[in-house]
């Protein structure tokens, strides 16, 4: 209770794909949770600023890419006198393991935050055995 | 690239240990491999002509889960950063999301009237619009000619 909550600065990336970026934001890397329960595998991203029509999941292959696209708010009339933190698009790639299945992932978008739940496949579920006595 | 006065004093190893300090300054400025921590929520203040705005990141709060306090020139943010239940039990692989009960005080660079006072959760980003006081704001004064 008494430590103290910090943060660390915002990740600037390079995007992951090659080539050039027709925006020209700043892309950042959002900070991310990772945690499985029985029978999931939960991605919690931060991506505060962006809205949920924004956010774009695409799965290829193994390949899983999140993104999102910000669209900075016009504050007229007003100038920055102390920043810090940055304002852009964020983006991050994960490459997911055979036991997932790919066809029921679902993902949501809530206040700023990005939640993706894998279910494992059937195959992959930790399964009890029970011990039988001779 | 550094000038140096190549012709005349032929070579110079003090330019390329200034070139040296200078990009060993720079790759520690850039500081992307230990980032310092920094106060929670992270903010930015913007200046309007009567009044001042803050805005702050605070992904998957809204504001039920805020608490805004403001006192003369400051504002105080406060709150709780909660994970979800499941997660206390699961096995974890990345965790990188801060969380934990917060208060920052921001010192304004005005005193604010505190009835005046919009503030707005947007996507996880909270801001804060805070109008100065009629009779603080600075007046023109007209100068007299004799």
């Amino acid at each position: 209770m008494a430590q103290e909550m910090t943060t660390t600065a915002k990740r600037e990336v390079v995007p992951a794909e090659q080539g050039e970026v027709t925006r020209a934001a700043v892309v950042y890397r959002p900070d991310t949770d990772i945690y499985e329960t029985e029978d999931q595998v939960v991605v919690v991203a931060d991506m505060p600023g962006v809205a949920p029509a924004d956010v774009d999941v695409n799965l290829e292959r193994r390949v899983l890419t999140i993104r999102g696209n910000f669209h900075r708010q016009a504050h007229d009339g007003y100038r920055l006198v102390h920043a810090e933190y940055g304002e852009g698009d964020y983006e991050r790639v994960f490459t997911l393991s055979e036991e997932i299945d790919r066809d029921r992932i679902e993902a949501s978008h809530k206040n700023g935050v990005l939640t993706l739940k894998m279910p494992k496949a059937e195959s992959a579920k930790t399964r009890k055995i029970t011990v039988k006595a001779a | 690239m550094q000038l140096t006065q190549m012709g005349r004093t032929g070579w110079d190893p003090f330019a390329e240990m200034r070139q040296l300090q200078a990009d060993m300054n720079r790759l520690f400025d850039n500081a992307g491999v230990f980032p310092a921590a920094q106060a929670y929520p992270p903010v930015n203040l913007w200046i309007g002509d009567s009044s001042v705005v803050v805005t702050a990141e605070l992904p998957g709060l809204s504001a039920e889960d805020v608490e805004l306090t403001i006192r003369e020139d400051t504002l105080t943010i406060s709150g709780e950063r909660r994970q979800a239940e499941e997660a206390e039990h699961a096995g974890w692989h990345r965790r990188e999301r801060p969380h934990g009960v917060f208060s920052r005080t921001i010192g304004l660079p005005f005193r604010v009237d505190p009835d005046q006072v919009q503030a707005k959760f947007d996507n996880g980003v909270l801001e804060v619009e805070m109008q100065r006081p009629e009779a603080d704001r600075p007046r023109k004064i007209a100068i007299n000619g004799n």
